[in-house]
């Protein structure tokens, strides 16, 4: 059991003699001290590896910020300008650095300003803890100045969620939190404190970090039977074909899976969210599942005879029409979170686990087998969808620019080693269908929630995350102007990010679907923006719009060679589609390639 | 096939830590899906510290075994068992208040009331107060039976449900308590497909 006194450097593993038991045990009646929620808090903090923190201050949340004054060399607090935006870099700062992310917000506005991130962390299973301030206890109920029910609107989007009235019960809770944040299926954590117990002082005996709570089991036992018969399977198959998912990423298992794949020799196709776990050139990589996924890919989905799925839950984006998904197939589908299995599609076998337990455990074994003939079948559909699609999207003829040349020169630039922080829309579907990526945890974005406005505060948080690498936020027009406010938050704390804006004078995705699905009905999707760069410069932030495609190269260039946060305003052609497609309502195997 | 998806009475057992909220944790697992709690009764289990929900829902066994899942995937939930009403021994209780006077004077009440089962809790001058315990077609029937004569009040508990086959949560508790899961701790409806136990 890991005990950690933040007072005194106690361990009880050392204590041999009885001697030295009466020095500690004198030593541990000098550690309780009195000490407030507050401190309390911090203190929890710091022994859980936290370094950074995004949040907004306010009244109920006074106390906090009032320790934190004493706490800000240990502690990074970054202001933003918004909850919403707090919580978003909260989640870019988990996801690129694999730590909980955390947050703070006070009550009532401030607290429900959280709602949209912990849907989005949720659904993405993104580890956070976010600590929001609530009124004196003995005001709960009253309809209070800034009092909402926080517990109660948050319940069905956190993972768990708990009011503290006591500052007694900070430690153990806090340590719950973040045992429950990151272990099993990461989630976000809410922690609602009301005011008296962040001022209430009372006796500190340490903070000790959680490894267990009873009703819980993160992490199951393996099964070897299971395995064996997930092996059996897949090496009896002709034509196997892997789809994992961010699971990979989450259990940091890149290695295994790696291991597994190249065993294996089985192409391997990515969810959005599994996107670099293992290099997008990996010869095995076949590309993106999913409505504007590749065409391989979602084509041969239904036609392979076993289809692993690994740490991935069948989003409804990723399998299309549901009754047509796979039926051919026998499913091995692996995944930590039982509530998954056989939840859209029935699995053969289950495996149930850790994905960096199980795959070592598959690999041994899984059959050595050559499927270069299976994969020159997916191949010959990524041919089709270069001649169709993909040549014409990164060289295009037409005088405008398009998204997708962007991401293509984008790479050649960053080489492929960049963070890339996506919005929603049609510039996302874009940057994950063309964007390089050479390592695990570059690929930000919000999948399963699908929140506009996610990428600039995201962005701010992925690099905090990962000080060393370059990041790049790649976002629509209107998807910008929805947190754009965080330039705020760049501009203070000098957060190094590239900003691509890919300006196509409209909400993109959603013209699309009026095109094809309304008979071009354009209802409210034309956006105007404001000058971008003006903005950029009113914030402090060097920028530069371009509409010549002469002008990409030097520009890109010249944002990556910047030493600070840029801003580029790309202009893009106005009425592009992104393709293939999978139109909702049809399978995988009706995508479209216009 | 044709029975998983065909909607029916089940009882889904839930036992979990006695935490504030976490009713409302899992009432909203089922509120989200539109699907409607036709009874819920949560009390102590016989083990202290831990509640007990009986939850009646009428569903299609597909629905009710992702359901169970969602529940049981819960921080503060121990264990989610899900059954027909063949696989428990269930009761509801009703209360009746009917005038004295008219049980008095009327021998056929009193007969009507005795062919039910029922017994009188409370005998006061103006009323008196049944109590039967039974299936909701015995309590529903006593009701008809009444109702003539001037039902003046009546309440029905929510159901409570006794699982034939299981052995007990208490031995299993102990398992719960330990960091590392025995055999029985772990066993979960896709690794024992046989059965129909869905447990963690």
């Amino acid at each position: 059991m890991a005990t950690e006194t933040i007072t005194q450097e106690i361990e009880p593993q050392s204590v041999e003699s009885a001697k030295e038991i009466s020095v500690i045990e004198q030593k541990a009646v000098e550690s309780v001290k009195e000490v407030s929620g507050s401190v309390a808090l911090l203190e929890a903090l710091i022994v859980e590896g936290v370094d950074t923190i995004f949040g907004y201050p306010g009244g109920a949340i006074m106390p906090i910020y009032d320790a934190l004054y004493d706490y800000s060399e240990q502690l990074n607090h970054i202001l933003v300008r918004h909850e919403q935006g707090g919580i978003h870099a909260g989640q870019g700062y988990a996801r690129t650095s694999g730590k909980v992310g955390v947050v703070f917000a006070t009550s009532g506005p401030g607290a429900t300003n959280l709602v949209t991130g912990l849907a989005d962390a949720q659904i993405d299973s993104t580890p956070l803890v976010c600590i929001t301030g609530q009124v004196f206890a003995h005001l709960l109920g009253t309809d209070a100045f800034q009092e909402t029910d926080v517990i109660n609107i948050t319940t069905p989007i956190t993972k768990w969620n708990y009011q503290v009235t006591d500052a007694n019960e900070i430690p153990e809770v806090i340590a719950k939190a973040f045992y429950i944040a990151k272990s099993g299926r990461p989630g976000p954590v809410l922690i609602d404190i009301t005011k008296n117990a962040q001022i209430q002082k009372f006796n500190y005996l340490g903070y000790t970090k959680c490894n267990h709570i009873r009703s819980y089991r993160p992490k199951p036992i393996v099964r070897p039977q299971y395995i064996q018969e997930a092996a059996e399977l897949i090496n009896s198959a002709k034509k196997p074909f892997i789809i994992w998912g961010q699971g990979v990423i989450l259990g940091s298992a890149e290695k295994e899976f790696k291991a597994f794949v190249e065993k294996s020799g089985i192409p391997a196709a990515w969810t959005v969210l599994g996107a670099g776990a293992i290099p997008t050139d990996h010869p095995q990589n076949v590309g993106m599942l999913g409505m504007h996924g590749n065409y391989g890919p979602n084509v041969l989905t239904n036609d392979c005879d076993v289809l692993i799925a690994i740490g991935m839950r069948f989003d409804d984006r990723v399998t299309g029409r549901l009754d047509k998904y796979a039926k051919q197939a026998k499913v091995v589908h692996l995944d930590i979170d039982p509530a998954e299995i056989d939840k859209n599609v029935m699995s053969t076998v289950p495996v149930w686990g850790d994905c960096k337990e199980t795959l070592p455990m598959l690999t041994a074994l899984v059959e050595q087998h050559d499927h270069s003939e299976w994969l020159q079948v997916f191949a010959d559909h990524t041919k089709q969808e270069v001649e169709s699609v993909i040549h014409n999207e990164l060289n295009p003829t037409g005088e405008q620019m398009t998204m997708g040349e962007v991401i293509k020169h984008l790479n050649e630039i960053t080489g492929g080693d960049a963070v890339i922080v996506t919005d929603v829309g049609q510039h996302q579907m874009v940057a994950c269908r063309y964007a390089k990526l050479n390592k695990t945890r570059s690929n930000v974005t919000s999948g399963g929630l699908g929140t506009m406005g996610f990428a600039l505060p995201a962005a701010i948080g992925a690099k905090f995350g990962a000080q060393e690498r370059d990041v790049v936020a790649i976002i629509g027009d209107g998807g910008f102007q929805m947190t754009l406010q965080e330039l705020g938050t760049i501009m203070q704390s000098k957060v190094d990010v590239k900003i691509i804006i890919l300006n196509n004078s409209f909400l993109g995705m959603v013209r699309q679907w009026q095109e094809l699905f309304n008979e071009r009905r354009y209802s409210f999707v034309n956006i105007e923006s404001p000058d971008f760069v003006m903005v950029a410069k009113g914030y402090g932030i060097e920028g530069r719009s371009i509409d010549q495609r002469t002008d990409l190269v030097p520009a890109l260039t010249e944002m990556m060679n910047h030493k600070g946060a840029y801003l580029l305003e790309v202009m893009v052609t106005k009425e592009n589609n992104v393709f293939p497609m999978v139109p909702q309502g049809c399978s995988v195997s009706e995508i479209r390639l216009k | 096939m044709e029975t998983i998806n065909q909607k029916q009475e089940f009882n889904i057992t839930v036992y979990t830590e006695n935490q504030i909220g976490l009713l409302n944790r899992i009432a909203i697992i089922f509120t989200r899906r539109k699907i409607n709690i036709d009874s819920l009764n949560t009390s102590p289990s016989e083990i202290e510290s831990i509640h007990r929900f009986n939850i009646v829902i009428t569903e299609s066994e597909e629905v009710v075994r992702k359901l169970t899942r969602q529940i049981e995937k819960q921080v503060e939930v121990l264990k989610v068992y899900y059954h027909t009403n063949q696989d428990v021994v269930w009761q509801e209780m009703a209360l009746y208040k009917m005038s004295t006077d008219v049980i008095a004077e009327k021998v056929s009440v009193e007969r009507l009331l005795r062919e039910n089962g029922a017994r009188a809790v409370v005998i006061r001058k103006d009323y008196t107060v049944f109590e039967t315990t039974g299936h909701r077609e015995e309590t529903d029937n006593l009701i008809k039976i009444l109702q003539p004569y001037g039902l003046i009040e009546f309440v029905r508990s929510a159901r409570v449900a006794i699982i034939k086959k299981s052995d007990g949560f208490n031995s299993k508790l102990r398992e719960f308590e330990r960091l590392e899961p025995g055999e029985d701790v772990v066993e979960n409806e896709y690794l024992n497909k046989g059965q129909k136990v869905f447990t963690m």
